[in-house]
């Protein structure tokens, strides 16, 4: 097995070093085989060991899809090393598949001359059948440019475990730990937080625990007698973090303690009310096991129930907060005017996931971007928000807060399903440095009228109900300026609607003015994105600046209102690209509000972009004014 | 707050707009009343509505007041309770905003027993988009939208709630003035959603459709007021009186004649059974059923959210706990 022991790795760019400075390990197999508990393990130890990384599951939809089938392969990717790591990588360096139906689904994102690792014992008759090869793979060239490793880990589990006394069931549910005993090995990793995360989670069933444990123990050993070169990928190089305290975070969960960081900051409590749909269920999850004070959780009926229970526990005084992904996020546009009419804080979150309708609920898209800037009915400008890396989503849950209380408007959050799903680490911020953001409720009665606004951003009072003497009447009605009166007058309409048009720019004031995020101030090309593209777009600008071309990444948090300064900043630029998960709705923005020629660079499969995708485009367009050269 | 009300503190200085003759206006003036005897200070109460000509009612109650959208209010009041469960809040509704587009968020405000007054005001009519029928308006009803009469049949307010698992509902009528505030009084007073379907008189669109019921002479035939522990009689005599028959579920008439007081059932709030008895009396002699039908009250939710501690602030302490929960490292 030696022999297929390779040289180092390539690596993304162009390095001399014969380590790479990132490594794409890729655990596929059976939604049973417990991938994504595998995963998260490696990932923790790779943290544990000073690496960065992003790592990204992707499961089925179906609960429990059949055994052995295509449709029902679950999997786990992480790129992992220093000294930044931006996205879960395009290529795989190994593959780690434990049956035919998971070889079948992921080999093609294998790299050329990357490591396969195969549970033999797997690729029996029924299985390659069920996964649709007439041929095993493992006897034509299917395989003929990969290294391939070929282990009955199945057996060899089994043959460790038996020892401890474990059923044969327990032991084939051990696996996962094997298969992560031998990752371990190859990456010259330390057993000892695994084998205590073992114990504790499984220690009201010894026997399951005691099995794990044999299992992991077993493949690191067979790693080290089947000397499997610890070269065969090469190892990573560390990152260069910050110091401070880290901690593994997901998008998901990053938003919830957004939240209850919002819920301390501004001191009231943050009303979480939401409908199950993947992928934002998520966030009521997170929320509801936090059982935290300071925030309450409410499972309502539909859709609508939900914000409409927001927006009441704003009214009541709370911040009303609400999720959903695109087919729920429409249901609730009747009720988001409601509250840009009444002027109500409300924090949306909107977790996108590939439309229309149904579509493809665990698969990310970035097509909801319109409807967050224009699905509603009339004139009902909100802000809306974008985070553009998983632990960046718990700032932007407190931002979201922020502008929601300060200017008694609804705000929109567009996440999707990779960001919430992806995983990096987080430097956890001191709590004494987060922001006071605490309203100021109306109290006095002196004067009062519930649409008189404050003169820098243009906000209503808020009153919580309960306030002596402020008693006071709202509604969707059209209302006059000030009083809050139902009004029909038609300049006042006019006044109305360009107060909140009005209020909505303002709060560009408080951004700070956008900046390149990577890359020349003036050059060839600017990369424009928003959201999870984050990662892609970075790394593609950061190879391509290493080979001296003058491009640069940038890229929105702030959609409505757009940060300060944009417009300079693009015109700075031959080419402006904007790379989007949707057919062009940011670059129709751009186009339409600067007036300059942007071009789209859009995919729309339900996958990350690759880094290749976004230089390929960038490439295109230097080629272009260059008249086709290179 | 011993300081005495009166129906005035509860009224606003909105110049009341429904069409002249209105049953709307004699319910105003119940509640406007009854708010005042439950003593509660006007800003502890809260009105929340959806759209239709009853959904204007919070512009004309002096206390907090949110007219929402079509259908939404319970969801929205719902929301209000999560932020404060301390606050009295009132939910009013016509029969399109709480049986057609609300009838989901009813269902759920019910059963989930939040401590909500929901008043549905039904005159089996949509009176602000001007007359097309409602889902409790009976077959045949002709409207702009059914010039040959409508042909599905109306859905009972009462049965759907006790079905829902409400454990307040009642029936009065909009004039009944010496009936409509003891019934609004018992259903503030009950801690959990309290259901109160309101017989109201659209007097443009479909005038007189509860007719019998309107005025104490009329009722007296037409209607049985039922009182927990009392025998189920009525008539201006108190000479008729309904037996619940265990086997058919269903209530009936006690034997001409007989001495009705004796023969009747007893009242039982708690016997869901006879509420729905009670709820579908239909045909015949049979009265219309007015008064508390069920009141058996549980545990409300408001209760036991508090229970669950959400109703304190997040200290920067706790919230520094919770950021670190889960594994952590530290880079040097
Ligand atoms: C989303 C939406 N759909 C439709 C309407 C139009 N609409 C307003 S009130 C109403 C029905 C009113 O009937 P009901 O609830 O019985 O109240 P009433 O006017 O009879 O008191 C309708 C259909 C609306 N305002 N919003
Ligand atoms: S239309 Fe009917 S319900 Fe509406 S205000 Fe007039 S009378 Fe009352
Ligand atoms: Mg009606």
């Amino acid at each position: 097995m030696g022999s297929q022991a390779a040289a180092a790795i390539d690596d993304q760019g162009s390095h001399d070093q014969a380590a790479p400075e990132r490594v794409v390990v890729r655990f596929a197999g059976d939604s049973g085989d417990g991938v994504q508990v595998l995963g998260a393990e490696f990932a923790k130890s790779a943290a544990l060991s000073g690496h960065d990384l992003i790592t990204f599951p992707d499961f089925p939809a179906e609960i429990r899809a059949p055994v052995g089938t295509t449709f029902g392969v679950s999997a786990f990717q992480i790129q992992f090393g220093g000294p930044k790591v931006l996205t879960p990588g395009d290529a795989v360096d190994v593959l780690i598949s434990f049956n035919p139906a998971a070889l079948k689904t992921n080999l093609a994102d294998l790299r050329d001359g990357g490591l396969v690792i195969l549970d033999e014992g797997a690729f029996t008759k029924r299985n390659l059948a069920k996964a649709g090869y007439e041929v095993s793979p493992l006897e034509d060239d299917t395989l003929a440019t990969y290294q391939v490793l070929k282990i009955d880990i199945a057996r060899r589990c089994g043959e460790a475990v038996a020892d401890t006394g474990a059923s044969k069931k327990v032991a084939d549910r051990a696996k996962n730990f094997w298969a992560l005993g031998l990752t371990f090995w190859m990456f010259g990793r330390k057993r000892a937080e695994t084998q205590k995360w073992i114990t504790e989670k499984f220690a009201r069933i010894p026997e399951v625990a005691a099995a794990n444990l044999a299992a992991l123990n077993a493949g690191h050993a067979f790693g080290e007698t089947m000397e499997i070169g610890r070269d065969v990928v090469g190892q990573p190089l560390e990152a260069s973090f910050a110091p401070g305290t880290y901690r593994s975070i997901t998008g998901i969960d990053a938003m919830a303690k957004g939240l209850a960081a919002a819920a301390c900051c501004a001191g009231i409590k943050v009303a979480y009310c939401s409908y199950p749909i993947t992928p934002a269920s998520g966030l009521l999850h997170a929320l509801a096991a936090l059982r935290s004070k300071g925030i309450v959780t409410f499972q309502a009926e539909d859709e609508i129930a939900a914000a409409t229970a927001a927006i009441g526990a704003s009214y009541g005084g709370a911040l009303g907060v609400t999720g959903s992904s695109g087919p729920g996020i429409a249901l609730k546009s009747e009720a988001l005017s409601l509250a840009v009419s009444t002027e109500l804080p409300l924090v949306v979150v909107n977790v996108q996931r590939a439309g229309p309708s149904t579509g493809m609920p665990t698969k990310a898209e970035q097509a909801d971007l319109s409807m967050a800037l224009y699905g509603r009915h009339g004139e009902a400008p909100i802000a809306v928000l974008a985070p553009a890396t998983p632990a960046e989503c718990f700032q932007t849950m407190l931002d979201a807060a922020a502008i929601a209380i300060r200017y008694m408007t609804p705000v929109m959050v567009l996440a999707d399903g990779y960001i919430a799903n992806a995983a990096e680490p987080w430097r956890i911020p001191d709590v004494a440095d987060l922001p006071d953001i605490a309203p100021d409720f109306r109290v006095d009665p002196e004067n009062f009228q519930p649409f008189t606004r404050d003169e820098k951003t243009l906000a209503r009072p808020w009153v919580r109900p309960g306030t002596p003497e402020l008693q006071h009447r709202i509604g969707g009605i059209e209302k006059a300026d000030g009083s809050g009166h139902i009004s029909y007058d038609p300049d006042n309409h006019q006044t109305m609607t360009d107060l909140r048009t009005e209020k909505i720019a303002r709060i560009a004031e408080m951004l700070p003015p956008i900046k390149v995020e990577r890359g020349v101030e003036r050059g060839r090309v600017a990369i424009v994105g928003w959201g999870s593209t984050y990662g892609a777009l970075n790394a593609a600008v950061k190879e391509l600046l290493d080979e001296g071309l003058e491009v640069a990444h940038i890229h929105l948090r702030h959609i409505s209102p757009l940060a300060p300064g944009l417009e300079d900043l693009l015109r700075g630029f031959d080419h402006v690209l904007v790379a989007e998960m949707n057919s062009g709705q940011l670059c129709r923005l751009l186009r339409s509000e600067f007036l300059i020629p942007a071009e789209g660079v859009n995919q729309m499969t339900g996958k990350p972009f690759k880094v290749a995708t976004v230089k390929a485009a960038i490439r295109a367009a230097i080629n272009k004014t260059e008249g086709g050269a290179s | 707050m011993n300081q005495v009300l009166t129906a005035k503190d509860f009224t606003t200085d909105q110049e009341v707009r429904w069409c002249p003759g209105c049953g709307d206006y004699a319910i105003l003036k119940s509640v406007r009343a009854t708010l005042a005897k439950i003593g509660r200070p006007p800003h502890e109460v809260v009105f929340v509505s959806g759209i239709g000509c009853a959904a204007r009612f919070p512009y004309y109650v002096d206390s907090y007041g949110f007219h929402t959208i079509h259908g939404r209010a319970p969801a929205v009041a719902t929301g209000v309770k999560l932020a404060n469960p301390n606050l009295d809040v009132w939910v009013v509704g016509g029969d399109g905003d709480f049986l057609s587009i609300g009838g989901n968020h009813l269902l759920h405000a019910l059963r989930r027993n939040m401590d909500l007054n929901l008043l549905l005001l039904n005159n089996a009519i949509y009176g602000l988009t001007k007359g097309q029928y409602s889902p409790t308006s009976s077959v045949g009803t002709r409207s702009p939208s059914t010039p040959g009469g409508s042909v599905d049949r109306p859905v009972n307010a009462a049965l759907m709630a006790l079905g829902a698992g409400a454990r307040f509902v009642a029936r009065s009528a909009d004039t009944l003035l010496d009936h409509l505030p003891e019934v609004l009084t018992r259903a503030q007073a009950h801690k959990g959603a309290s259901l109160v379907e309101i017989f109201q008189n659209c007097i443009v669109y479909n005038d007189a459709v509860w007719a019998g019921m309107a005025t104490k002479a009329e009722s007296f035939e037409k209607t049985v007021r039922v009182a927990h522990g009392e025998p189920l009689v009525f008539g201006k005599e108190r000479d008729k009186g309904l037996v619940f028959d265990s086997r058919n579920g269903r209530m009936e008439l006690t034997e001409a004649g007989g001495d009705a007081e004796k023969l009747a059932s007893i009242h039982d709030e708690t016997n869901w059974a006879l509420a729905c008895a009670l709820s579908t009396m239909e045909g015949g002699d049979l009265p219309t059923a007015l008064g508390v039908l069920y009141c058996d009250p549980v545990n409300d939710y408001g209760s036991d959210q508090e229970a669950r501690n959400h109703f304190t602030t997040l200290s920067r302490d706790e919230l520094s706990a919770l950021l670190h929960d889960g594994g952590t490292w530290e880079v040097e």
